[in-house]
């Protein structure tokens, strides 16, 4: 005999699985089983056309010695994160920080600025390799003549530019959310001592928005970790695999090659997945060590 | 030098005021300054799509860039008239973004409502299974992914005795390929169990004293007082459906089966001189997630706003 008691136990167990499992399944397929099959990928070598050979440690090895990852792909996805990050960080801060004064119009710039970041990644990348042909809009209003998307030296900068431009919208209306937490009071008692606009930035949001901050230095990392929309469109790496990025080349490897290395791309993608792990830990230690309270 | 018996601490502190003003003024300036700045910048590159989308092919890097003379309608009668792939891109890419929306919305509401309300085995390390694999890049699962939507993780299935298992759908170059693995969301469960969690309890206790089971008081009560929140998700979710590229530029191959992004994409590879047909049609993919988000506005800044607050 159950008693009524373990019934209701029961029945609510069936219950909690009955609402869960449409997403459960859903997502232990496609994140579960899919994240252990590429860890389990990564030591193989397989090319959808003969099943996965083993070779143990192999796989990373290649990658490591692949010349295309070591001198193009792991320093411009590096480089690509250390200037885009900064840049778009600092950009939507001071953004958010001039949307917060008292001032008019605010509603309307909110939106223009938020417009970027509604217009989808392929869009704008069609958009920007035209605005930037050597013909295009960008030459003509500057009276330059670059060739700048098939240049070594200028590709890379533009799409750093096009990322900068379009989430610098979203991050601001993140900062802007968090800039409406800090209680006026602060910056009244600041305008009493006698503190202006720019003493007000450095000494009070800097340091009460640290973990908005840190929210948003994390997901910039991560995202431009995993650059490819803009990359694949405007420039596909090149020109010379100056744009070749780390996610690029996991794809390029995995679909688009002639000879189909899904192996060691997967043994890419594990790596990328702890180079983003190791830096986000890091950015997390250097930005909440930096100042006393990081509380919220 | 205050040499004059005529200055008073009074006027001192005038002109302290006055200091103050003017300092006042040049900042709000700058503010200005900075707004209308960076407001040109955001508004450019659409600004010059739309001029150039009225111009002839030919035109397509000419000047005038500020107006669009000669003005002709040329490159929209191309993708409604002539070039019949477009509007089928159109639908497609409408189809897979309401069904992606409705479902995933559904599938994380009922998970988030389980998660927060219902006590059930293994619900602890379920749920911090969910927060690690928000933390995950989803590059890393892209190729298992692929081979479970199509040929099967393992070549010719499993087999146990003369049982076969198949370990892929098959369904490459199918809209549910696109569909499947986005109805499934870490942070839309995450989302909606903090949003339930913090929701007050009585009303669904009260349906339950009047004998309405747990689902008919999900269905009944719950869903619709919590249709704020799922809206919230709603077009968080569409936005990304609808500008999605990388996945199912991997999973569709056949033109007339692609989403906008990817066709707008494949047109360009394949006419590359249409320009401008290109820019009209990015229009095309543009002013509907443009339309919905000035009509929602209020719902698309919470739903930005609320990924950073939550997480801090």
């Amino acid at each position: 005999m159950i008693s009524a008691g373990r019934r209701r136990k029961l029945s609510e167990a069936i219950d909690g699985y009955l609402f869960i499992s449409p997403w459960l399944i859903i997502f232990a397929i496609f994140s579960v089983i899919s994240l252990g099959y590429a860890v389990y990928l990564s030591f193989t070598s397989y090319n959808l056309l003969r099943p996965p050979e083993w070779h143990g440690l192999e796989g990373y090895q290649r990658v490591l010695n692949d010349e295309l990852f070591m001198t193009k792909a792991l320093p411009n996805t590096f480089k690509f994160v250390l200037i885009v990050v900064p840049i778009q960080t600092a950009l939507s801060l001071v953004l958010a920080f001039t949307m917060d004064q008292k001032l008019r119009y605010r509603r309307f710039f909110r939106t223009v600025f938020y417009l970027p970041s509604v217009t989808s990644s392929v869009v704008i990348s069609l958009i920007f390799v035209w605005l930037f042909a050597p013909q295009g809009i960008f030459n003509q209003i500057t009276g330059l003549t670059n060739n700048w998307l098939n240049d070594p030296a200028t590709a890379f900068y533009v799409i750093m530019g096009l990322n900068i431009f379009t989430t610098a919208g979203t991050l601001m209306l993140i900062f802007l959310a968090g800039l409406q937490d800090i209680s006026s009071t602060i910056y009244e008692a600041s305008e009493i001592d006698g503190a202006n606009a720019v003493q007000k930035f450095f000494y009070i949001t800097i340091p009460m928005l640290r973990p908005v901050i840190f929210f948003v230095v994390t997901v910039g990392v991560i995202g431009c970790f995993q650059v490819f929309d803009q990359i694949f469109i405007m420039t596909a790496g090149g020109p010379l695999d100056s744009t070749t990025t780390i996610t690029y080349l996991i794809y390029k490897w995995a679909f688009r090659d002639t000879t189909i290395k899904m192996g060691q791309a997967a043994s890419l993608a594990v790596i990328l997945t702890f180079i983003i792990l190791v830096v986000t830990l890091l950015q997390r230690r250097v930005i909440e060590g930096s100042g006393s309270s990081a509380e919220r | 030098m205050t040499t004059t018996p005529t200055t008073t601490p009074d006027s001192g502190f005038g002109w302290f005021l006055f200091f103050v003003r003017i300092r006042q003024t040049v900042f709000k300036i700058i503010f200005y300054a900075i707004l209308i700045a960076w407001a040109l910048f955001s508004i450019a590159p659409l600004y010059f799509t739309l001029v150039f989308s009225f111009k002839p092919v030919v035109d397509a890097y000419a000047p005038p860039i500020w107006w669009p003379t000669p003005f002709t309608l040329d490159n929209y009668q191309t993708i409604l008239g002539t070039f019949d792939l477009f509007p089928r891109w159109v639908v497609n890419s409408i189809n897979i973004s309401l069904v992606v929306t409705l479902l995933r919305v559904l599938f994380c509401a009922m998970a988030g409502y389980a998660f927060a309300r219902i006590e059930f085995p293994l619900k602890k390390i379920l749920f911090n299974v969910l927060l690690v694999s928000m933390m995950m890049p989803g590059i890393v699962t892209l190729i298992p992914s692929f081979l479970i939507i199509g040929p099967g993780l393992v070549r010719g299935g499993l087999t146990l005795g003369d049982l076969a298992i198949p370990t892929g759908f098959g369904l490459l170059d199918s809209h549910w390929a696109v569909i499947l693995p986005g109805v499934a969301d870490a942070f839309g469960v995450f989302m909606m169990t903090q949003f339930y969690k913090s929701f007050p309890r009585e009303l669904e206790e009260a349906a339950v004293m009047d004998g309405s089971g747990r689902w008919s008081t999900f269905f009944r009560i719950v869903l619709p007082i919590s249709q704020t929140q799922l809206l919230t998700l709603g077009l968080l979710t569409f936005q990304g459906a609808w500008n999605n590229f990388l996945w199912p530029l991997i999973v569709l191959r056949s033109p007339e089966n692609f989403t906008l992004p990817i066709g707008l994409q494949w047109f360009r590879g394949e006419y590359y001189t249409l320009y401008s047909v290109v820019l009209a049609g990015s229009l095309f993919n543009t002013l509907p997630i443009l339309i919905i988000f000035f009509i929602f506005q209020r719902y698309f800044i919470r739903s930005v706003a609320s990924t950073g607050s939550k997480e801090g």
